[in-house]
């Protein structure tokens, strides 16, 4: 196909996509993620569903723990290795820097950043969340491998906090994605912030933090919440 | 000796080497958290790292060569290791000299390359673009690392007559000022700098650094594939600064001798990564065409004629 068929192709399905607004149900897939033909190399014409070729539209599943004495132990490793994803969603991420220093020190507690949501296993909602950051969280979070804990950090994930009666902000957090530790404050030292990985590695070591879990069963609840907040929802359901 | 016993000995060789290149990183992190101020992990963290990449419940694979590339990674470092003699017990047959033969110099070259390509091959498959930079950016560095270090140690074969690591080690004792250190000192200066790059640790480390792409190559690799990557890092990490030890710095005549003297070449790379910022990769490989690589053609042309 050469460049001036697709430059065509594409202000098609740009006025098309103008159409569906026109019609009673809005559609937000942007152009280059719609359905489409593209003619490969050797002549043959292969249909493209961008948002399902690239992503996973497989609902999770619930992978419950084995119990006995070698899921105590393992349970025990995941407890003391937690490695946390370097993602800041609102002002609370300003008291993460600190643990890195060596005046709060986490690697201590064996508990480390990483940069990619593939190697970390727990997620700092760090204060208030937007409606356009929750989008990400929630594609950042699936990606996460199981099992994974969540961190809420701030009063306003609990109630809103101080932005309890924002137009852009969610005010439960627990609505949309499971939480395991809330650490209550505004904004809470670092101090609170380590006291909060001590108690998530309680819950580990007790076998409690099984919030992974809880999502996958409640998938469809969840998806439904996400749904009901997130207007302009563009991305397959679950994307892994 | 017999093969059994001998296969014993390298299994056992093999534990040894893991476990030391865990202790050996941890120890590592711990120096430079102390020179941070800050306490660091503690010593026996990398285990309880690779225990919990073994067992998160989900991962996801994106095809066959994504499952290979940790596997290439980890054959690659034990290759490294099935061909190294290394402990020096004056017989060739020795219990802790592997499967070390007559040549094995370029196999044990080719062994330094095979885990990052099949980590190239791997990580390409994960469709992820920040891994296709970083191995863009590793492959690259790697070269320009690969260059002087087959310069210098063309140069210590065409010195002793031999390609083989063995009896490179066989003539340099006696006295230390038998090691290549000493007799061949170009050879040896552009195999130290050299090394730096080889064993990746900072101003060279932009390729795998966790703030610079993500973490390159790795960043779609997850759980067990993580951890088969953490455990072929040990690995290699270990027969590196053995193989430099045996190059240049006389070998080993115990597991102690071996212990203390790659603990040196590696802390060597820590303590220069300590001291120097990160180098952007256009500037590392500049560095490298300029400083080592002309120190091993210097060693070559001091052979050849």
């Amino acid at each position: 196909m050469s460049e001036l068929d697709l430059n065509k192709k594409t202000s098609e399905m740009l006025a098309n996509s103008k159409a569906n607004v026109k019609n009673s149900k809005k559609d937000f897939t942007r152009p280059e993620d719609e359905l489409r033909e593209v003619v490969a190399p050797d002549g043959s014409i292969i249909k493209i569903n961008p948002l399902y070729d690239y992503f996973s539209d497989e609902k999770p599943k619930e992978e419950l723990p084995r119990g006995g004495v070698v899921e105590k132990f393992l349970n025990w490793a995941r407890a003391e290795s937690i490695w946390v994803l370097g993602f800041g969603t609102g002002c609370g991420s300003i008291e993460i820097p600190p643990l890195v220093t060596p005046r709060f020190d986490m690697f201590r507690y064996g508990v480390q950043m990483r940069p990619t949501p593939r190697q970390s296993n727990a997620f700092i909602i760090s204060g208030y969340l937007s409606v356009k950051t929750l989008k990400r969280v929630i594609r950042t979070y699936e990606q996460m491998p199981s099992p994974k804990y969540i961190l809420a950090l701030g009063s306003c994930t609990i109630n809103g906090g101080m932005y309890y009666d924002s137009y852009s902000t969610i005010n439960r957090l627990d609505k949309y994605i499971p939480v395991d530790v809330y650490i209550a404050g505004c904004m809470p030292r670092p101090e609170a912030l380590l006291h909060g990985f001590v108690k998530l590695k309680e819950l580990i070591k007790a076998g409690k933090a099984e919030k992974a879990n809880e999502y996958a069963r409640n998938f469809d609840e969840y998806k439904a919440n996400q749904k009901k907040i997130i207007k302009d929802w563009n991305m397959p359901d679950y994307n892994w | 000796m017999n093969i059994y016993v001998k296969l014993a000995y390298t299994l056992l060789g093999l534990l040894i080497v893991i476990n030391w290149g865990m202790l050996m990183g941890a120890t590592m992190r711990k120096i430079g958290a102390r020179m941070a101020g800050r306490h660091g992990i503690p010593f026996h963290q990398p285990w309880i790292n690779l225990l919990k990449n073994f067992s998160t419940r989900t991962t996801i694979t994106h095809g066959i060569m994504y499952y290979l590339g940790p596997v290439f990674r980890l054959s690659g470092g034990v290759g490294l290791f099935l061909f190294m003699p290394m402990v020096f017990t004056g017989a060739v047959d020795g219990p802790w000299t592997n499967f070390s033969f007559e040549g094995d110099l370029v196999l044990i070259l080719y062994f330094q390359v095979f885990g990052m390509l099949g980590m190239a091959l791997g990580a390409g498959e994960g469709g992820h673009p920040y891994s296709a930079m970083g191995i863009a950016r590793g492959l690259a560095q790697h070269a320009a690392v690969e260059l002087p270090l087959t310069l210098a140690i063309v140069s210590i074969a065409i010195q002793y007559d031999t390609l083989s690591i063995y009896k490179i080690v066989e003539a340099q004792q006696g006295s230390i000022l038998n090691w290549v250190l000493f007799t061949n000192p170009f050879a040896a200066a552009a195999i130290i700098l050299a090394m730096l790059g080889a064993l990746g640790h900072s101003p060279f480390n932009l390729v795998k650094a966790p703030n610079e792409i993500l973490i390159g190559p790795a960043t779609e690799y997850e759980g067990t594939y993580l951890g088969f990557m953490m455990t072929a890092g040990a690995v290699i990490h270990v027969m590196e600064a053995v193989l430099f030890m045996n190059l240049v710095f006389g070998g080993a005549n115990s597991w102690l001798e071996l212990i203390v003297k790659s603990f040196l070449i590696y802390f060597w790379s820590v303590f220069v990564g300590m001291v120097f910022p990160r180098f952007k990769i256009e500037q590392s490989i500049t560095w490298f065409f300029k400083v080592p690589f002309v120190l091993g053609v210097l060693a070559i042309l001091m052979y050849s004629f």
